[in-house]
C-alpha cells in the first residue's frame, strides 16, 4: 500500500538564483534542515569539515561538496539537492551567483519548472539579481518567487522591504515578467522559510515552503499541435529486424495509428502504420514526452533534422530568416560576417548574424545601446540568417519548438527563443517544393537500394564560369570520364532547358531578374527529378551567383551540390566547393573532379 | 505520465542524441544495477537493438558471479561486448591484493588507466564472439570518441556536478570549474580532434528510481544484490577485495525498494561498502578528474 502512495508522489525541479553573497546557499541548507531532507553523513562531514578549519557552521557549507568550492568560497556549479514536503518531493539546483558562472546558472535553471529569486535585505537589487531575472524568464520558467533574504541587517523593517520589492517589480515589468511573490526571509534563522516569524508580524503572506507547495506542475502539452523532431531513422538489419522507424521525443500533442503525417521542412507526407517501443504492449497512439518510433505505410525518404507534424493540424513555421531574444555567454563577442552553427530540436544550420535591433545589459539597465556586436553576457533582439530554411515554432506558439543553441568552436556559446519568422528570398521556391512533396508519387525503391545497385550516390555538379571559359568542354570530358568508369552520369548544359522546359518564358525578358531566378528554379527541379532517380548530373551555367545557388538549395539538398568555378577570376560572390585555373587542361580538371567525387564518397576508390 | 517515465524518456532521448552524432560510440558496463539499467534503456531506444559496443574494464578482481552475468546476457542479448584490462599492471602485480600498492594506486592502474587506453585503443581489446562464446582480440583500435557512463548525480558530491554531455580532454581531464553550459534539450555533441566526451544519461535517476525501473521493467540483476540467507546483501558492486556487503535481509527487488523508501539506508551512503571513497577527503573526486566512472 505504502508503495503505491510513493510511487504516485509529485517531483519539482526548483532553481535558486540571485546575486553573489545574497545567501542562496543558506537558504538551500535551511530548507534541507527545516524538513529533514538530510543525510546523516553529509551533515557530519560537513561539520567536520568545519571543525579541522576551525570555522563555525554554516547551512551554506552543505552544498559546497567539492573541495574547490570550499577553497574559493563560491558555488561554482548548479549542484543538485533533494528534499521532500507534505505535497511533493522537490530536487533543488542550486545556481551559482557569481557572474563568472553565469553559463553554470543557465545549465541549472534550464532544467527547472519553478525559480526562487534570492536578493539580500541590506545590498537590494544587483547586477545579477535583475541578469538572473531576466535569464530565468527566458529560459522559460514562469512560477518565480522572490525572497528577500537577510532581513536582520535591515532590522525586519517593513518600509525598507517594500522599497526592494517596489524596485524589483518595476525593473520586471520593464521585460514583461510578473514574479508570483515576494517573501521576507531570514535564511540563517529559518524565518519564515519554514514557518512564519514572529519578527515580522507585518507580513501576511505565506512561508517558503507553502508557496513552493503552491506552484503547479507545468500543464500537460497534449493539447498543442504534434510536433516530434525526428532524432534518427532506424532500420537494424544486421540484427534481422526490417522495421524503418522513425524515432524522436513528442514535444507536443498526440498521435494515433492511421494519421497523416507532414514532414517539415521538406512538407513530404505519409501515414502512420504503427506504433514501435519496446518491452511494452502494443500501443495504438502515443502523447507528449513520450520517446516513441513509428513506422509509415508508404516508404517515404525522411533524415534526422525533419519535424513529423500532423498534417490536419496548425503548420508549423518554415524559413531561413528568424528574429531573436538571444543570450551570449563566451568571451569572444557574437559579430556580423562570422559563420556561427545554430541548433534547434535535432537539426544543425549554419547561422549568421544579420542585424541587432537592440541589446540589454543588465549592468547599466539601459534597454537601447547601440552596439555593431553582441558581448558576454550581453541580451539582444536579433535577426539571424539560417544557411538553410528549418521548421520551427514561436516561442509564444510552442515554446519548446523556438529554443534554439548556437555552436561556435566545438561548444555552446548561447542560446534563444525565436519569435518571429521572418520572410526569406526562397519563401516561393520553397512553397512550390512542399506542394510537389506533397503530390508526389512515391516509388517503391528507395535511395538507398538504389544507390546500392548502381554504386554510387546521386549528385549535382554545378560548374559555372565567365561566358567564355571552359565550362561546357570541363563538363563533356567529366561525363565521358565517369560514363567509362560505369558510372550513371548524364550532362546538361542550362541552354538544354532554356528552349524546351522554359518556353514560356519570353526570351527577350530572359535577363530580367525574375526570369532568371525562374530559369533557375525549373533548372533545379529537372536536376531534382534526374538525382532521383539515381543519376550525377552535371550542370553548366553562366555567372552563378549566391542568390541562383540558395534557389538550387531550396530544391536539392545541400550535400548533394558540389560548385566548381571554371576559369581564374571569380566574378560572382558564389561560394564555392572548388575551382579549375585556366592553365588546367579539360582532362585533368574531369580527373580532378572525379578524385574529388571519390572524397566525398559519391563515387567508390578503387581499391 | 509518472515520474520513472519521465526519467526513462529523457534518458532514451539522450540515448538517441548520442547515437545520431558520434560515429564512435561505447558504452561503459560495469555490470552492476545502474549501468544494466543503461543497457536496457539502450534496447529501449533503439527497439531491442544495442547498436554500439558495450565496453567492459575487467580489474581481473572481480566476484566472479558478475563475469557469468555479464556473458550469460551478452550473449543472449547478441551484444557487442568489448573487454579491456591493464594487463602490465597485472603482470607485475601492482596491486592492493598482492600488497604491492594502496587503495587508490589500485584503482587508477586497474580502472581508471585500463579505461583510458581501452577507450583510446592502445591498449589491447578483446571481442565476444557470440558464435563461440569465447573472447577474442578486437581487430579495431579506433579510439571511441562518445562513451555512454551510467553515473548519477545523488551519488555522491562530485558527481552532481556533472552535465548529461561532458567533454574530455586529450589528457582525459575534466575541468570541472570551467564546463560548457548545456540547457534545454541540447548537448555538447561537437569535439575537437584527440578529445572525447561522456555521455550521463542517468544524471537525473535516484538509487531508489533504478530499483523501481527494474521492478517495472523486470530487469535481470545479479543476484548479489539479495540476501541469500546470511543477513547482508551488496549495495553496491565492485571489486571482490574491496567491496563489503551491507547488513540487509532484502531477498527480492521489492523488498529492496521498501528498505530504500523505509529509510533504514537513509544514515549510510550507498558507497559505503567502497573501500576507495576513504581513503583521503576526496579520494572519488580526485579519481574522477583523471578520468575515473
Amino acid at each position: 500500500m505504502l508503495i503505491e502512495k510513493e510511487n504516485n508522489r509529485e517531483q519539482m525541479n526548483i532553481v535558486i538564483a540571485g546575486h553573489v553573497d545574497h545567501g542562496k546557499s543558506t537558504i538551500i541548507g535551511r530548507l534541507l534542515a527545516d524538513t529533514n531532507s538530510l543525510p546523516e553523513g553529509k551533515l557530519k562531514q560537513v561539520k567536520k569539515t568545519c571543525e579541522i578549519n576551525s570555522k563555525p557552521f554554516e547551512y551554506a557549507f552543505l552544498l559546497d561538496a567539492l573541495k574547490d568550492e570550499q577553497s574559493q568560497g563560491i558555488t561554482i556549479d548548479s549542484a543538485r539537492v533533494f528534499f521532500k514536503t507534505k505535497a511533493r518531493d522537490y530536487i533543488i539546483i542550486d545556481a551559482p551567483g557569481h557572474i563568472e558562472f553565469l553559463k553554470n546558472m543557465v545549465t541549472g535553471a534550464s532544467r527547472a519548472e519553478s525559480a526562487l529569486l534570492v536578493i539580500d535585505a541590506n545590498e537590494g537589487v544587483q547586477e545579477n539579481s535583475r541578469r538572473h531575472g531576466y535569464m530565468i524568464a527566458m529560459l522559460g520558467i514562469k512560477q518565480i518567487a522572490v525572497l528577500v533574504n537577510k532581513m536582520d541587517l535591515i532590522d525586519y523593517d517593513s518600509t525598507k522591504y517594500q522599497k526592494i520589492v517596489d524596485e524589483y517589480t518595476k525593473f520586471l515589468k520593464n521585460i514583461d515578467i510578473t514574479p508570483t511573490t515576494f517573501i521576507p526571509v531570514n535564511g540563517k534563522n529559518g524565518d519564515n522559510v519554514a514557518s512564519l516569524s514572529k519578527k515580522m508580524d507585518w507580513y501576511s503572506g505565506k512561508t517558503v515552503l507553502d508557496i513552493l507547495d503552491d506552484f503547479q506542475k507545468e500543464k500537460s502539452l497534449i493539447d498543442k499541435p504534434f510536433r516530434m523532431p525526428i532524432q534518427g531513422v532506424y532500420k537494424f538489419t544486421n540484427y534481422g529486424d526490417d522495421r524503418r522507424i522513425i524515432s524522436g521525443l513528442i514535444e507536443t500533442g498526440q498521435i494515433a495509428i492511421g494519421d497523416e503525417i507532414a514532414f517539415y521542412p521538406s512538407g513530404k507526407r505519409s501515414t502512420i502504420n504503427s506504433i514501435e517501443e519496446f518491452n511494452t504492449p502494443k500501443q495504438k497512439s502515443a502523447k507528449a514526452g513520450k520517446s516513441i518510433g513509428f513506422t509509415l505505410n508508404e516508404q517515404i525518404f525522411i533524415t534526422r533534422g525533419e519535424v513529423a507534424t500532423k498534417s490536419s493540424e496548425r503548420k508549423p513555421k518554415i524559413t531561413s530568416r528568424i528574429l531573436v531574444n538571444f543570450f551570449w555567454m563566451d568571451k569572444e563577442p557574437f559579430v556580423k560576417n562570422k559563420e556561427y552553427h545554430l541548433k534547434i530540436g535535432a537539426v544543425k544550420v549554419a547561422v549568421k548574424l544579420e542585424k541587432i535591433k537592440k541589446i540589454i545589459d543588465a549592468s547599466n539597465l539601459d534597454l537601447n545601446i547601440k552596439k555593431e556586436q553582441i558581448e558576454r553576457h550581453d541580451v539582444a533582439q536579433c535577426i539571424l540568417k539560417l544557411n538553410r530554411a528549418i521548421a520551427f515554432d514561436l516561442t509564444d506558439e510552442i515554446a519548446t519548438m523556438s529554443r534554439f543553441v548556437i555552436i561556435d568552436n566545438y561548444e555552446i556559446r548561447g542560446g534563444g527563443i525565436i519569435r518571429d519568422a521572418l520572410e526569406d528570398k526562397q519563401a516561393w521556391v520553397r512553397n512550390y517544393v512542399m506542394l510537389r512533396n506533397f503530390k508526389w508519387e512515391k516509388s517503391m525503391i528507395q535511395p538507398g537500394r538504389r544507390a546500392e545497385k548502381y554504386n554510387q550516390k546521386s549528385a549535382l555538379i554545378l560548374l559555372t564560369g565567365k561566358r567564355d571559359s571552359d565550362k561546357k568542354i570541363v563538363a563533356k570530358e567529366l561525363e565521358t570520364k565517369l560514363f567509362e568508369d560505369g558510372k550513371i552520369v548524364y550532362f546538361l548544359g542550362i541552354g538544354n532547358v532554356l528552349y524546351g522546359v522554359d518556353a514560356d518564358i519570353k526570351t527577350k525578358k530572359r535577363n530580367t531578374n525574375k526570369n532568371r531566378q525562374e530559369h533557375i528554379r525549373r533548372l533545379a527541379e529537372v536536376a531534382h527529378i534526374l538525382l532521383d532517380s539515381g543519376v550525377i548530373l552535371i550542370v553548366t551555367a553562366i555567372d552563378l551567383t549566391q542568390d541562383d545557388l540558395e534557389i538550387i538549395k531550396a530544391i536539392v539538398s545541400q550535400e548533394k551540390i558540389k560548385t566548381i568555378w571554371i576559369g581564374d577570376n571569380v566574378t560572382t560572390d558564389i561560394v564555392l566547393d572548388d575551382q579549375i585555373y585556366k592553365d588546367e587542361k579539360p582532362k585533368n580538371a574531369a580527373e580532378k573532379i572525379k578524385k574529388s567525387l571519390q572524397e566525398m564518397g559519391i563515387i567508390f576508390k578503387p581499391w | 505520465m509518472d515520474y520513472i517515465e519521465q526519467l526513462e524518456n529523457k534518458s532514451i532521448y539522450i540515448l538517441r542524441e548520442a547515437y545520431a552524432n558520434f560515429k564512435n560510440l561505447g558504452m561503459l558496463w560495469s555490470i552492476g544495477k545502474d549501468s544494466t539499467v543503461l543497457l536496457w534503456l539502450a534496447r529501449k531506444a533503439f527497439f531491442g537493438h544495442v547498436p554500439f559496443p558495450l565496453v567492459h574494464i575487467d580489474t581481473s578482481f572481480k566476484i566472479p558471479e558478475m563475469i557469468r552475468y555479464r556473458d550469460r546476457l551478452a550473449m543472449k542479448w547478441k551484444l557487442t561486448m568489448i573487454c579491456g584490462q591493464n594487463e602490465e599492471a597485472l603482470e607485475k602485480k601492482q596491486t592492493l591484493p598482492d600488497g604491492n600498492v594502496d587503495h587508490l594506486t589500485c584503482c587508477r592502474l586497474l580502472k581508471t588507466v585500463a579505461l583510458e587506453n581501452t577507450v583510446n585503443g592502445k591498449f589491447k581489446r578483446y571481442r565476444l564472439n557470440l558464435k563461440t562464446g569465447k573472447y577474442e582480440v578486437d581487430r579495431s583500435t579506433e579510439p571511441f570518441t562518445g562513451v555512454i557512463v551510467g553515473v548519477r548525480s545523488d551519488e555522491e558530491g562530485t558527481r552532481s556536478k556533472e552535465r548529461y554531455f561532458s567533454a574530455r580532454s586529450k589528457q582525459n581531464d575534466w575541468d570541472i570549474s570551467n564546463q560548457p553550459p548545456e540547457f534545454w534539450n541540447q548537448f555538447k555533441t561537437d569535439f575537437a580532434p584527440g578529445t572525447h566526451v561522456r555521455i550521463h544519461p542517468l544524471l537525473d535517476w535516484t538509487e531508489l528510481n533504478i530499483w523501481e525501473y527494474i521492478k517495472r521493467e523486470n530487469i535481470p540483476t545479479v543476484s548479489l544484490y539479495y540476501d541469500q540467507g546470511d543477513g547482508t546483501r551488496y549495495r553496491s558492486l565492485g571489486c571482490a577485495p574491496c567491496t563489503s556487503p551491507i547488513k540487509s535481509t532484502a531477498k527480492n527487488v521489492d523488498e529492496i525498494i521498501e528498505e530504500l523508501r523505509s529509510g533504514k539506508l537513509k544514515n549510510i551512503a550507498e558507497r559505503d561498502g567502497r573501500a576507495q571513497d576513504k581513503e583521503d577527503g576526496g579520494g572519488l573526486e580526485t579519481l574522477r578528474k583523471d578520468g575515473y566512472m
